[in-house]
C-alpha cells in the first residue's frame, strides 16, 4: 500500500487565526483508493485542515500537492474543478429542486443554452445506479430522507470526476441502516480508486470503514496510523492526550443509580400530557435531585416530549403539574418563570447566538427571566460568567470571544451555563453531547451528575444509550412517539434490556 | 463485499405519497385557476354582457403593463428577494419618455434610452444588494424613493404624449372579429411571459434562480454563480419595469410622475396569488399570469356591479392575499 504515490499530500501546513494557532506544521497524505479518517477532538483542527485544503481558507505556510503539482485553491469551486469534492455534514443541496437537478445544476447537459432535461434525467439515473440507488430523479429532493439526500450529494460530488472525496461528518444524522448504505457506497468508490477523507465522531464507524487514520490534537499532528494497528482505546488516548488509566476511570464512572438517590419533593408531573403528531399522551413524574433519561430511536418522540415540559410546543391533551398545582404552559416564558430550563438539541439554530460573545450568551436567559427593565450590573455579570466559565471549563476562557469561534463542545457548555445561571429546578437537556468529543462529553456528563446531586431535577435526552444508562435514575423508553416503558435504573437494567424495549420485544 | 445491493425499495404507499407531495407544489396554482374560473362563472351568471369575449380580452388590454412588471417581479421573488422599486420605475419611465418626446426627441432614441435607464437602475440595486449585502427590501425601497424623486424633479405635472409612434402603438388594434381585439401591448406582454417562462425552465440562469430561492448558501457551495444571478434578477426586474412603463405610457398617452403609485404591491400580490412562494424557490410564471388575471377580473366585476366603490378591489385583493399566504404556509409545512 505504501508503494503507491499519494494522490494528495499536505506538508507543514500552518494556519493562524487572531489569537489562535489553528494548525501548526501539520502533514497529511491521502492515497488513491483508501478511506482515510481524520480524527481529533472538537477544536483539534480537523475542520480547519479541510477548509484549507478546499480553498475556503488560505494558508499561513506549508504546501499542498495534488498529484505532481503544487496547488493552492482560492475557492471551493476551484478545488472542485481540480477534483476535490466535499460533502458537508449539513446536506448542502437545494431541496426544492429535483434530484437530477441537484446532481447536475451548474453542469447541465445543454445544446444552444437549452437544458436537455431528458438527457439530464437519464444521466442522473445512470450515476445513481453506480451508487446502487434507484430514485425518481424528477421528484423534488425534499421528498427523500436525509440519508438519500446525502447520497445525492455524493453523486453530485463524484460526477465531477472526483479524485478526492471529503466526507465531513456524513453520518451524524443517519440511522444504522442508512449508515450501512453509505458505507457500501464509500467502499464502491474506494474500489474505483477514489481517495476518501472521512471525518466522524463515531469511533465504531471509523473502525468499520477506514483503512488509515491521521490524528490531530490542538492543531498539531499526532500521527498517521493504519486502523488495524491502533486499538480504539489508544486512539482515544491520542485524541484527548490523556493517558489510558484516566480514560478508563472516566469510562467506569459509577452509575447514578449506584449513588444514593435521596428523592426530593415532586417537581413536575405530567398527567396524560400529549400532542397529536408529536407524542401520545403519557404520565411521568420528576423529583428534585433525580435524573430522568429519555431513551429511544431518532424520531421516537424524545424531543417532542421534552418540548412539552418547557412549553415550546403546546400540549393538546392532559396537563402538567408543577409543585402539585396544574399549570398551563402557554410559552417557554411561563416555564422559565416556574424554574424550568431547556437546553435545545439544535445548538446552532435554537441555542447559542453565534455572533454574541460568551458572556452575552451566558447572561441571555437570566436577563430574559428578569425582564429587560432590570438589567444585570456588569460586575455581577462578570462574577457569574467567570464562575461558570471556570466551573464548566469553557475554553478558551475568554468571556468576550464570539461564541461562533468556539468548538462544538464548548458551545454546548456555554448553552448549559446559560441555563445553570438561572438556577432552574428542572433542567431539560436535549442531546447535549451530540457531535462533541470524548473529553467534553465526559465533562458534560459530570456536570449533569453534579447538578442532580445539588438537588436539581434533570430530564436528560440522548441518543447514546450508554450515557443515558450511566446518568439516569429512571429511564423512560419511547417507541414510535409513545412512552412504552418506565425503568428504574437498577443493576439488572443494561443496554441490552433497554434496546430490547426500544426494538419492541419487551421482555417480561 | 457490498451488503446493500438492493435499492431502497419504494413501497407503493410511499410512492403514492411522493406523487402527492410533488403535486402539492401545484396546489397554489391550481387554487388560483379554480378561483379564476369560479369568479368568471359568478360574473357571467350575474351580469349581462359579461360573457363577451372582449371582456376577457380587455383584462389583458388593461393589465398588459402589470403583467410585464409582475413577470420581472416573479424572477426576483423566486430568488427569495423583493423589488419595491417597480412602481416608481414605471412612473420615472413614463415621465422621462414623455418629457423627451415633448422636447422633440425621436421615439427611436427615447425607447431604447428609457429601457436602458430602468435596466441600469435595476443593475445598481442588484449590485448594492450583492456587494454590500443589503436586504433587498431596503435597497429597493431606496431605489423606489430615488426613482420617484427623480420623476417628481423632472416634472410634477402630467405630460401628454403626441409622438406618432407612441400614438400608433396606443391605437393599433389586432382584431379577431367585429368588436374583438387586443392591443399591441398585450402581444408584447405575452412575448415577455413566454420568453420568461422559457428562461426559467430551460436555461442555467433560470434554474439558478430557483436554486438560490431554495437555499442561497447551498447554491454557493454547489459552485453556482449566486452573486451574478442575483444582480441579473434585479437588472431584469428593472428592465421589465421600464418596459412596463413604456406600455403604461402607450396606455395613458401621457407621462406623469405620480403614475403607478402602489403598483409594486399589485405586482407582488399578483405573483403571490399566482402561487409563487414568497420565500422563493417555488412557483411558475404561468401562475403570475393567472394572478394578474385574478386582479383584473376583480376590477371588472366591480365595474360591472357599478354600485361598489373601486376601493373594494383593494379589500378583495387583501383578503385573497391573506388566503393565499396561509395556503402557502399550509402547503410548505406539510411537505416538510
Amino acid at each position: 500500500m505504501g508503494s503507491r504515490p499519494p494522490v494528495l499530500e499536505m506538508t507543514g501546513i500552518r494556519k493562524v487565526f487572531p489569537g489562535v494557532t489553528a494548525l501548526d506544521d501539520v502533514d497529511f497524505r491521502l492515497l488513491p483508493g483508501e478511506v482515510h479518517a481524520l480524527m481529533g477532538e472538537n477544536g483539534a483542527g480537523k475542520s480547519t485542515l479541510i477548509k484549507v485544503l478546499t480553498g475556503v481558507y488560505g494558508t499561513d505556510g506549508g504546501e499542498i500537492r495534488l498529484g505532481d503539482t503544487s496547488v493552492l485553491f482560492g475557492s471551493p469551486l476551484q478545488a472542485q474543478q481540480a477534483g476535490i469534492s466535499t460533502v458537508y455534514q449539513e446536506v448542502n443541496l437545494c431541496t426544492n429542486l429535483s434530484v437530477a437537478e441537484n446532481i447536475f445544476i451548474g453542469r447541465e447537459p445543454r445544446s444552444l443554452g437549452r437544458i436537455r432535461w431528458a438527457e439530464m434525467r437519464r444521466r442522473a439515473v445512470e450515476l445513481l445506479a453506480r451508487l446502487d440507488l434507484t430514485l425518481d430523479v424528477s421528484a423534488p429532493l425534499s421528498t427523500y430522507s436525509l440519508a438519500i439526500q446525502q447520497m445525492v450529494a455524493i453523486a453530485r460530488a463524484i460526477d465531477i470526476d472526483a479524485k478526492v472525496l471529503i466526507l465531513d461528518e456524513p453520518t451524524s444524522s443517519l440511522d444504522a441502516s442508512e449508515v450501512a448504505q453509505l458505507f457500501a457506497v464509500m467502499r464502491r468508490l474506494k474500489d474505483a480508486g477514489v481517495a476518501i477523507l472521512f471525518v466522524s465522531h463515531f469511533l465504531d464507524q471509523v473502525y468499520e470503514v477506514a483503512d488509515r487514520m491521521t490524528v490531530l490534537r490542538n492543531g498539531r499532528l499526532i500521527g498517521e496510523y493504519r486502523t488495524a494497528d491502533l486499538p480504539q482505546m489508544q486512539l482515544v488516548a491520542r485524541m484527548i492526550g490523556k493517558d489510558l488509566e484516566a480514560l478508563e476511570e472516566l469510562e467506569s464512572q459509577p452509575r447514578s443509580s449506584a449513588r444514593e438517590l435521596e428523592r426530593g419533593p415532586l417537581i413536575a408531573k405530567a398527567v396524560g400530557l400529549g400532542r397529536a403528531g408529536g407524542i401520545a399522551p403519557f404520565d411521568m413524574e420528576i423529583h428534585a435531585g433525580e435524573v430522568v433519561g429519555l431513551a429511544g430511536l431518532l424520531g421516537s418522540g424524545r424531543t417532542e416530549m421534552a418540548r412539552l415540559f418547557f412549553g415550546a410546543d403546546r400540549a393538546d391533551t392532559g396537563h402538567l403539574e408543577i409543585d402539585g398545582k396544574p399549570l398551563v404552559l402557554r410559552s417557554p416564558r411561563t416555564a422559565m418563570a416556574h424554574g424550568i430550563g431547556f437546553s435545545s438539541e439544535n445548538r446552532r439554530t435554537e441555542g447559542v447566538v453565534a455572533e454574541l460573545s460568551v458572556r452575552e450568551n451566558i447572561i441571555l436567559a437570566l436577563q430574559a427571566a428578569r425582564g429587560w427593565t432590570r438589567p444585570i450590573a456588569r460586575r455581577r455579570q462578570d462574577e457569574l460568567v467567570d464562575k461558570y466559565v471556570k466551573a464548566l471549563n469553557i475554553r478558551p476562557a475568554d468571556p468576550d470571544m464570539p461564541v461562533r469561534n468556539l468548538s462544538g463542545g464548548n458551545q454546548q457548555k456555554v448553552l448549559l451555563a446559560r441555563w445553570l445561571i438561572t438556577e432552574p429546578r428542572l433542567l431539560i437537556i436535549d442531546e447535549p453531547t451530540r457531535g462533541i468529543d470524548v473529553g467534553a462529553k465526559a465533562e458534560i456528563q459530570r456536570i449533569v451528575a453534579e447538578l442532580a446531586d445539588g438537588g436539581t431535577a434533570v430530564l436528560f435526552v440522548s441518543a447514546e444509550l450508554d450515557e443515558v444508562l450511566r446518568l439516569s435514575h429512571k429511564i423512560e423508553v419511547l417507541r414510535d412517539r409513545r412512552l412504552v416503558e418506565e425503568l428504574d435504573n437498577t443493576d439488572d437494567v443494561d443496554a441490552d434490556r433497554v434496546m430490547r424495549t426500544i426494538a419492541g420485544g419487551v421482555a417480561s | 463485499m457490498i451488503d446493500v445491493t438492493a435499492p431502497p425499495g419504494t413501497p407503493p404507499a410511499k410512492a403514492r405519497n411522493r406523487v402527492l407531495k410533488q403535486n402539492r407544489r401545484h396546489v397554489p396554482v391550481l387554487a388560483t385557476l379554480a378561483l379564476l374560473i369560479i369568479m368568471y362563472a359568478v360574473g357571467v351568471a350575474n351580469y349581462r354582457g359579461f360573457s363577451d369575449t372582449q371582456v376577457v380580452l380587455n383584462i389583458f388590454v388593461d393589465n398588459a403593463f402589470l403583467l410585464v412588471v409582475a413577470a420581472g417581479m416573479t424572477f426576483v421573488i423566486l430568488t427569495g428577494g423583493i423589488d419595491l422599486s417597480v412602481g416608481a420605475v414605471v412612473a420615472l419611465t413614463t415621465t422621462v419618455a414623455a418629457t423627451l418626446l415633448h422636447a422633440g426627441w425621436s421615439a427611436a432614441v427615447v425607447l431604447p434610452l428609457v429601457l436602458l435607464m430602468g435596466t441600469v437602475l435595476g443593475l445598481g440595486m442588484g449590485a448594492v444588494i450583492h456587494f454590500f449585502q443589503v436586504e433587498p427590501f431596503i435597497a429597493t425601497l431606496a431605489g423606489m424613493f430615488l426613482a420617484r424623486g427623480i420623476a417628481l424633479l423632472i416634472n410634477r405635472n402630467s405630460i401628454p404624449i403626441t409622438d406618432g409612434f407612441w400614438t400608433a402603438m396606443a391605437e393599433e388594434r389586432i382584431r379577431f372579429g367585429p368588436g374583438v381585439f387586443i392591443s399591441t401591448s398585450v402581444v408584447i406582454s405575452l412575448v415577455v411571459v413566454l420568453i420568461g417562462a422559457y428562461v426559467l425552465a430551460y436555461t442555467r440562469f433560470g434554474r439558478t434562480v430557483y436554486a438560490i430561492g431554495g437555499s442561497a448558501d447551498s447554491a454557493l457551495l454547489m459552485g453556482l454563480p449566486v452573486g451574478r444571478t442575483r444582480i441579473a434578477v434585479y437588472t431584469l426586474s428593472g428592465f421589465c419595469s421600464a418596459l412596463g412603463g413604456v406600455l403604461y405610457s402607450f396606455y395613458m398617452s401621457s407621462g406623469y410622475s405620480l403614475n403607478a403609485q402602489g403598483m409594486e404591491l399589485d405586482a407582488i400580490a399578483a405573483v403571490v396569488i399566482g402561487g409563487v412562494l414568497l420565500t422563493g424557490g417555488s412557483g411558475y410564471l404561468f401562475g403570475t399570469v393567472l394572478g394578474v388575471l385574478v386582479l383584473g377580473l376583480i376590477q371588472t366585476i366591480i365595474t360591472f356591479q357599478g354600485t361598489l366603490s373601486s376601493w373594494w378591489t383593494r379589500i378583495v385583493v387583501g383578503v385573497l392575499l391573506f388566503a393565499f399566504i396561509v395556503l402557502q404556509r399550509a402547503v410548505t409545512r406539510r411537505s416538510r
